[in-house]
């Protein structure tokens, strides 16, 4: 554990909504190839965080962001194109969004996007992407049906595989399954267990279990502040801080 | 005071007898119009010249007319207003500028058609007349289409904000630029909404009248040109009532331009369902 790399880190980074600070001097080292879960009460500013890192928060007026945020030892705010980093760092949301087009297209949509055309190669990264992401088996006699038949939890895995079609390093999950039932849940958190190999994981959740199942580091944060940062395990079983204990026994949010 | 259930049965009557009411006066016109002039539309009406200014012959010329008339006003008018649209709502939807255009689009939809009428036959007619050869195909077009404009940029517009914005989210998180999202995510999403938008558009160039009595010159030949004047079926319509007042041939023409009417938008519902499966099942 000791020995792995780091691949994202933040140096006091803060964020405005206008005259509203979301994020307050968040210090933060995301570890390559591990999962990291980022947990808190509605409204702590974790979203918002897991959002500055693919600059989503770019799209939204009024939005102000001082400080810095490295990958790979690069500032994401001025040593990338926007487009090289969005590619780098994938997303998933918390709600399925599948384009209203067929499977196969919904996949290729990324590659296509940047510049392949070529039909065998584009097969190839369908077939490898759904693999990944556990459907392939589900929907390979249908790719070319529309990707909004499928069931919520079979559209979540379809948002992932076309995430990974794109081929990145870091993949964004922003309470990937709260729109889920049970089985559907589990069968993403199993995913990202596999994921975790070749893919650095930032995870949001409000499922505390979730977060203990899945994750290997924890923050915890509160009121646009990280108070507590650190293995998972130590997290839920040693917190430090009170206020940590007191949100993971359900004391409050 | 009334009772809750007495009052409840007091507006649904009302309700039911406005609904008659409209369902009533759509029947009487149509009926009326369509029993007049029915027995006057043959294959032969619909395929032979009008004689004697329209009072006898058919109104082949003036089909044609309004085909081809239509075509030129939406190649003009629905690039632009689609073009428009996307710009006001995806690039620029916040700030004066776009609070002025939104302004000028929608005073814009509120002028009377006479009025357009007025300016198209100042502007291009005398104006522009070496280029659009005055009264002319290109002159009616140019005005309708300023005409169709706003209705064009309106509907498009409420079509794109209706595209949820978890599809912009998706497609941007993979790395695609705005134009790619716009092109590739929103506007086939907002198509349906689009077309029904042109739709509206194609019913206003058929049905008008005014603007084009300003402009379209009135010749009863198949224009061979865009410099040609020419004569669409609701002028038609309007000067053989008018000034021939040769009735039977004004309703068997409004026959026709009611059924052409009611085709089109036949056809238009066809599509958008057909456009509406291929996304969702």
């Amino acid at each position: 554990m000791d020995n792995a790399q780091i691949k994202i880190h933040t140096k006091d980074l803060n964020l405005f909504y206008g005259d509203n600070q979301a994020l307050k001097s968040v210090n933060i080292q995301v570890e390559e190839k591990r999962v990291t879960a980022l947990i808190g009460p509605s409204g702590c500013g974790k979203s918002t965080f897991l959002k500055t890192l693919n600059r989503m928060n770019d799209l939204i007026p009024y939005v102000k962001i001082h400080g810095e945020i490295y990958l790979d030892n690069l500032n994401c705010y001025q040593d990338y194109d926007i487009v090289e980093l969005r590619k780098r760092v994938g997303m998933v949301f918390q709600k399925p969004n599948p384009f209203p087009m067929s499977i196969y297209d919904n996949i290729a949509y990324g590659p296509r996007v940047h510049g392949l055309k070529a039909k065998a190669a584009l097969h190839d990264i369908v077939e490898r992407s759904l693999r990944k992401a556990a459907l392939w088996e589900e929907v390979k006699d249908r790719l070319k049906h529309s990707a909004l038949g499928l069931s919520g939890g079979q559209q979540q895995r379809l948002c992932i595989a076309r995430v990974l079609a794109v081929e990145p390093e870091v993949v964004l999950m922003d309470e990937p399954t709260s729109a889920l039932d049970p089985m559907a849940t589990l069968k993403i958190e199993d995913l990202v267990q596999e994921l975790k190999s070749n893919y650095t994981i930032i995870i949001v959740t409000h499922n505390m279990q979730q977060a203990a199942r899945t994750s290997d580091r924890t923050a915890f944060f509160l009121h646009g502040e990280i108070v507590e940062y650190g293995a998972t395990e130590k997290i839920f079983n040693v917190p430090k801080d009170k206020r940590t204990e007191d949100y993971i026994t359900g004391r409050f949010g | 005071m009334l009772k809750p259930r007495t009052t409840e049965k007091i507006a649904k009557f009302i309700m039911w007898v406005a609904a008659i009411l409209t369902v009533t006066f759509l029947v009487l016109v149509l009926g009326y119009i369509l029993l007049n002039g029915l027995p006057k539309v043959s294959w032969e009406f619909l395929t032979t010249e009008p004689e004697a200014m329209g009072a006898k012959g058919g109104i082949f010329s003036t089909i044609i007319s309004t085909v081809i008339f239509t075509l030129v006003t939406l190649v003009m008018s629905v690039p632009v207003g689609v073009l428009a649209a996307i710009y006001l709502t995806e690039y620029m939807s916040r700030g004066p500028v776009a609070g002025v255009i939104r302004f000028g689009t929608d005073a814009l939809a509120g002028i009377p058609s006479i009025v357009f009428g007025l300016f198209g036959f100042a502007f291009f007619v005398v104006l522009l007349k070496p280029v659009t050869g005055g009264w002319s195909l290109i002159s009616g077009s140019l005005t309708a289409a300023i005409m169709i404009l706003p209705t064009i940029i309106r509907t498009t517009e409420e079509a794109i904000k209706a595209v949820p914005v978890s599809y912009r989210e998706g497609s941007y998180a993979l790395g695609a630029t705005k134009w790619q999202t716009v092109s590739r995510t929103v506007l086939p999403s907002a198509l349906p909404g689009i077309i029904t938008g042109v739709i509206l558009g194609i019913g206003r160039a058929v049905g008008e009248t005014a603007a084009l009595l300003l402009t379209l010159g009135g010749s009863l030949f198949i224009p061979l040109s865009l410099t040609e004047p020419a004569s669409t079926m609701s002028m038609h319509l309007y000067k053989v009532a008018m000034e021939v007042g040769a009735m039977d041939m004004a309703f068997a023409t409004a026959s026709v331009l009611i059924i052409s009417v009611l085709l089109i938008n036949t056809g238009a519902n066809v599509i958008l369902s057909g456009l509406k499966r291929r996304t969702t099942a």
